[in-house]
């Protein structure tokens, strides 16, 4: 009787351990040429970035990645993406450190706090890894370039347009549903919203709460939910996440709300929303593109052909040429209102 | 007597196999994996489970369990956090965090003791209820402003060396629980308390009040570990080291302590806590994500009840077949 | 614990459960009894001082948003009901709901013309299958249900994850069909409640009038005698767990249905919810007593709180907290019970 268990035990484990080393073969992102034990000499060496952003079951990272990959290819280059399941500073810091151990070129990391990463990134530089953030910043000391989507400004002013235009003259009250209360980029934008909202054409808009639903689906679901129960007088939501504006979108629709709703949305997520008038509009850009140039930009870190200092330029593919901010950062461009009208002119 | 102790020294050698196995597996899987810089990153990530291990220990010897450590120090990373945020100085949020633990610990050992309740439950509902308190404390926020110092030593090594400071901690607190689980009369009390609490009772141990003690440095401890945590990521948050208490329970059952009480040795947790550490860091780098490492450590910590039950089962059959021995003095070590 | 060496004892005609239950048993019932009537009670004045600060919250319409949301977890706590009255306990419940919730989403993603009766059925098997490892490593392992569990808690999800590979299935994906499992409403009443109406009716009726389910409360009140009387304990046990997990899978498809968008941390962290709610319903941890739809009140109070604290805008983040707290005061009021009871048929057998 024991000797059985003891086998069994023991299959089990070797099972477990199987399944586990084996199954991580299958989430291995391709591997787009470039030996990188081959070549050598330095600025032709293919590059090998890595992507971390704040949590990986989130579409709109996906499709960043899925630029990310295109740029890699034209590069030959190598792509990954690694990171979370759960939008946490704590939890990005042992991926840093298991890329700067794997001995990658360079990270692109998404940050869920401004401060908590710079220790472990500070180290990752000092081994020689190339740190630039994509989408969401750290503090300047811990990165040697920036790559944003936007400005700040460009992105909570159109949210508060479009969320004015909806709910008409007469104002009312709205919230925000945002992420997780630490992230960089969704703070620097609600404090811009906030500014935005003292002009005298939105007075008659009061902003009551801020809601986080850490990006998670169904966290932000029933947050809205909670919202609607709180604020029965509630006008609009501003969600200027992707996670949270689908979710809140079907917490809408779900019960025949007239709440307005508008935020920052991929336009595949929410084609259903806007057909059937839950949203009438909404902003983003490409995450596609804004991958696409975050991996341009650490590859001509890597290879040496800039150092991060402004006003340097680069060529970012089919993407152009771009220059450098004197805050070392880099901008994407200005965000694309989607409605009902040009929705199904894009694919992401 | 002869019996018992090579079939412990079967357990903790089987141990240092299956840890050099690790090792094997590890430098095959990444060629970082035996590096000076990955081992240390390696360790490090490793002592906060470490020290909440040492104090889950002495709890289990004595025939109890404490599921809510992982609780206790989000609780205690919460509240660090929080006075720190508030312009509190740095060494009396510390103190007050510590102080936060001894008393959940407290709160637990009054329950076990003198209420008398059974321990996983009472511990089942703490892990819920000091968790929720750390929500209920820092909310939805993360606190990322400490002082450098306090960041620097959770995060470096000692100069010259590639040891982290935390390990420093670590092997401090893991020598003072050797010597008192293994070389003083208090252990020798935890012993026989988690053996036959009753027969220990009667012998005349206040059993009430070293399993309320043991809860208190358990909680303690948990604290500690908190505040290391804090430190090394520079963030305090409500869900800091949240599920950590798998890991913990693991490292002590995988190091031959039984879940009944009574048996088990510190070397044991401290190659069990290796094994784990070494496992999740070779996975990790072979870009296996925390989830599915734990596929592998739910299965190490079922595996290793059923090893402990085993080898006990034998023993005790063994020991039937045996003619009957003079009654021996004091417990088993 | 002793191994039982001998072989078990004819099981007699006239079985032990037909008789008259010991007094202690009968009097723990009252108690049980009396304990649904104080969650009740309990509920009904929480309403009532809510409703007095917030009118909002008995509106129907409130109060349908109350019993939706806790019709799923009212499924999982019928399933941890049965294993809890044995003297076991499943923590992996969260765990098998996510792995049901993200398969069947990701089945019905894949094969948008699969019947819906089916994909319950794929939920129910799913979720059978994982109590199957949970049974069988408490009853043949004989490793207690806490460890089995908290280790499978850890494993299913990590599974779940293998599974998953990082992906989501959003509402957009799956058939409209499949999300009015949870919409879609029978005589003006949501289908979700439904099913939660009806398996805690039949779990309830099955525990009180079916043999194995008496059979139950017996294990649970004194194992070895259950045993020595001829329960089969380890098969009964064995089934507790397989149920519980199948109900749990149940439980993972509606979820899917409800929420729309899936991935691998669907039903993280809802073990906490079932256990407080099994025993703020009465169910004794200690095995033995308890109902079914004691549980499903226990869901509904904790389920009013949440809704509670939501209305009146105080801090939602008491809610796991408050969850914690309700666990350690019932179990203290069941072994304050049960202390008091013992000692008193002590003395009354004393004095006998």
């Amino acid at each position: 009787m024991t000797k059985r268990i003891w086998l069994l035990a023991g299959v089990i484990l070797v099972l477990a351990l199987g399944l586990v080393a084996c199954g991580d073969d299958d989430d291995e992102s391709a591997n787009t040429g470039g030996d990188q034990a081959a070549e050598d000499g330095g600025s032709s060496e293919p590059p090998n970035i890595a992507f971390l952003p704040k949590a990986i079951n989130n579409p709109y990272f996906d499709v960043a990645a899925a630029g990310a990959e295109q740029a890699a290819n034209d590069l030959g280059g190598e792509f990954k993406q690694v990171g979370p399941s759960e939008a946490s500073a704590p939890e990005q810091v042992p991926f840093i450190n298991t890329l700067t151990q794997q001995g990658v070129d360079a990270i692109a990391v998404s940050a869920n706090d401004p401060n908590a990463l710079v220790p472990a990134l500070k180290r990752a530089m000092d081994s020689g890894v190339t740190v630039v953030t994509y989408d969401s910043d750290v503090a300047p000391e811990g990165r040697q370039l920036f790559i944003n989507q936007a400005t700040a400004d460009a992105i909570a002013q159109v949210q508060v347009k479009l969320i004015s235009e909806q709910i008409g003259s007469a104002g009312g009250e709205i919230a925000i549903l945002s992420a997780a209360s630490t992230a960089t980029n969704q703070n620097a934008w609600i404090a811009t919203m906030k500014e935005e909202l003292k002009k005298p054409e939105y007075s008659k808009l009061k902003l009551v709460k801020i809601a986080y639903g850490d990006d998670d689906d169904q966290k932000s679901f029933q947050e809205t939910n909670g919202l609607l129960q709180a604020y029965p007088n509630l006008k609009g939501i501003i969600s200027p996440t992707t996670v949270g504006i689908a979710a809140a979108a079907r917490a809408l629709a779900s019960k025949n709300s007239d709440v307005k709703l508008t935020g920052l949305g991929t336009p595949n997520q929410m084609r259903e929303f806007v057909k059937n008038g839950t949203v009438e509009s909404f902003a983003l850009w490409d995450p596609g593109q804004l991958g696409e140039l975050a991996y341009y930009a650490a590859a001509a870190l890597v290879a040496g052909d800039i150092k991060g200092d402004p006003g340097e330029t680069f060529t970012a593919g089919d993407l152009g040429e771009y220059t450098i901010e004197d805050d070392r950062s880099v901008v994407l461009g200005p965000p694309t209102e989607f409605t009902k009208e040009n929705i199904d002119d894009f694919d992401f | 007597m002869k019996l018992r102790w090579s079939a412990l020294l079967q357990w903790e050698t089987l141990l240092v196999f299956l840890l050099v196995a690790t090792f094997l597996m590890g430098s095959s899987i990444a060629e970082s994996f035996l590096t000076g810089t990955n081992l240390s990153l390696a360790t490090a990530d490793l002592m906060e489970k470490g020290i909440m291990a040492l104090g889950l220990t002495l709890v289990i010897i004595a025939g109890e369990i404490d599921l809510s450590v992982a609780s206790v120090a989000g609780l205690s990373s919460a509240i660090l956090g929080w006075l720190v945020d508030r312009g509190a100085p740095l060494g009396a949020a510390i103190a007050a965090a510590l102080l936060a633990g001894a008393l959940c610990g407290l709160f637990n050992g009054l329950l076990v003791a003198r209420v008398g309740l059974p321990s996983l439950v009472v511990t089942l509902g703490t892990l819920a209820l000091f968790r929720g308190l750390a929500f209920v404390v820092l909310g939805d926020r993360a606190v990322s402003e400490f002082p450098l110092g306090f960041t620097e030593f959770g995060f470096n090594n000692v100069p010259g060396t590639l040891i982290p400071w935390p390990a420093v901690v670590f092997t401090v607190l893991a020598v003072l629980a050797f010597l008192v689980l293994h070389r003083s009369w208090i252990g020798r009390q935890i012993y026989a308390i988690g053996n036959n609490a009753e027969a220990a009772r009667f012998s005349g141990v206040d059993v009430d009040r070293i399993k309320i003690g043991l809860f208190v440095t358990s909680g303690m401890l948990a604290a500690l570990a908190g505040v290391v945590f804090t430190a090394r990521f520079a963030s305090a948050r409500p869900d800091n080291l949240l599920g950590f208490e798998l890991d913990v329970v693991t490292a002590v059952l995988l190091g031959g302590v039984s879940i009944f009480g009574g048996r088990g040795t510190l070397i044991g947790v401290v190659l069990g806590l290796f094994l784990i550490g070494a496992l999740r860091n070779s996975l990790g780098l072979a870009d296996v994500g925390a989830e599915e490492q734990s596929i592998v450590i739910g299965t190490l910590l079922i595996v290793s009840v059923m090893g402990t039950n085993a080898l006990r089962g034998m023993q005790e059959r063994a020991a039937r077949r045996r003619p009957a021995a003079p009654i021996e003095g004091g417990g088993r070590s | 614990m002793p191994d039982s060496t001998a072989t078990a004892p004819e099981p007699l005609d006239a079985p032990v459960l037909d008789r008259p239950r010991p007094r202690t048993a009968r009097l723990l019932d009252v108690v049980g009894r009396v304990r649904e009537v104080g969650i009740a009670l309990a509920l009904g004045l929480l309403v009532l001082v809510v409703a007095i600060q917030e009118p909002r919250f008995v509106r129907p319409g409130n109060i349908e948003e109350i019993l939706l949301s806790v019709s799923i977890l009212s499924i999982v706590a019928v399933g941890q009901t049965l294993v809890v009255l044995t003297r076991n306990i499943d923590l992996s419940v969260g765990s098998i709901v996510g792995v049901s919730a993200f398969v069947c989403a990701d089945t019905m993603r894949g094969s948008p013309d699969l019947p819906i009766p089916l994909i319950l059925i794929l939920g129910i098997l799913i979720g059978a299958g994982l109590g199957v490892v949970n049974g069988f490593l408490v009853t043949v392992g004989r490793v207690p249900a806490i460890v089995v569990t908290l280790g499978t808690l850890y494993i299913f999800r990590g599974v779940d994850f293998v599974i998953a590979e990082g992906d989501q299935v959003n509402a957009a994906d799956v058939p409209d069909g499949f999300l009015d499992l949870a919409t879609a409403r029978v005589l003006g009443i949501p289908s979700l409640i439904l099913f939660a109406v009806v398996i805690v009716a039949v779990a309830s009726y099955g525990l009180r009038r079916w043999r194995s389910g008496r059979e139950l409360y017996a294990i649970g009140s004194n194992p070895d005698a259950a045993r020595l009387v001829g329960v089969p304990s380890g098969r009964l046990v064995f089934g507790a767990f397989v149920i519980c997990g199948a109900l749990a899978g149940l439980a993972g498809v509606l979820w899917a249905a409800r929420f729309g968008t899936v991935d691998a941390r669907a039903g993280s962290g809802l073990e906490l919810a079932v256990v407080a709610a099994v025993v703020v319903g009465g169910v004794n941890i200690f095995g033995g007593s308890g109902t079914a739809y004691g549980a499903a009140l226990g869901a509904i109070l904790l389920g009013t709180i949440e809704n509670a604290l939501s209305i009146l805008k105080l801090n939602p983040f008491w809610l796991q907290a408050i969850q914690g707290a309700v666990i350690i005061a019932a179990v203290t009021v069941d072994a304050l019970i049960t202390r008091r009871l013992q000692r008193a048929l002590r003395k009354a057998r004393r004095r006998a």
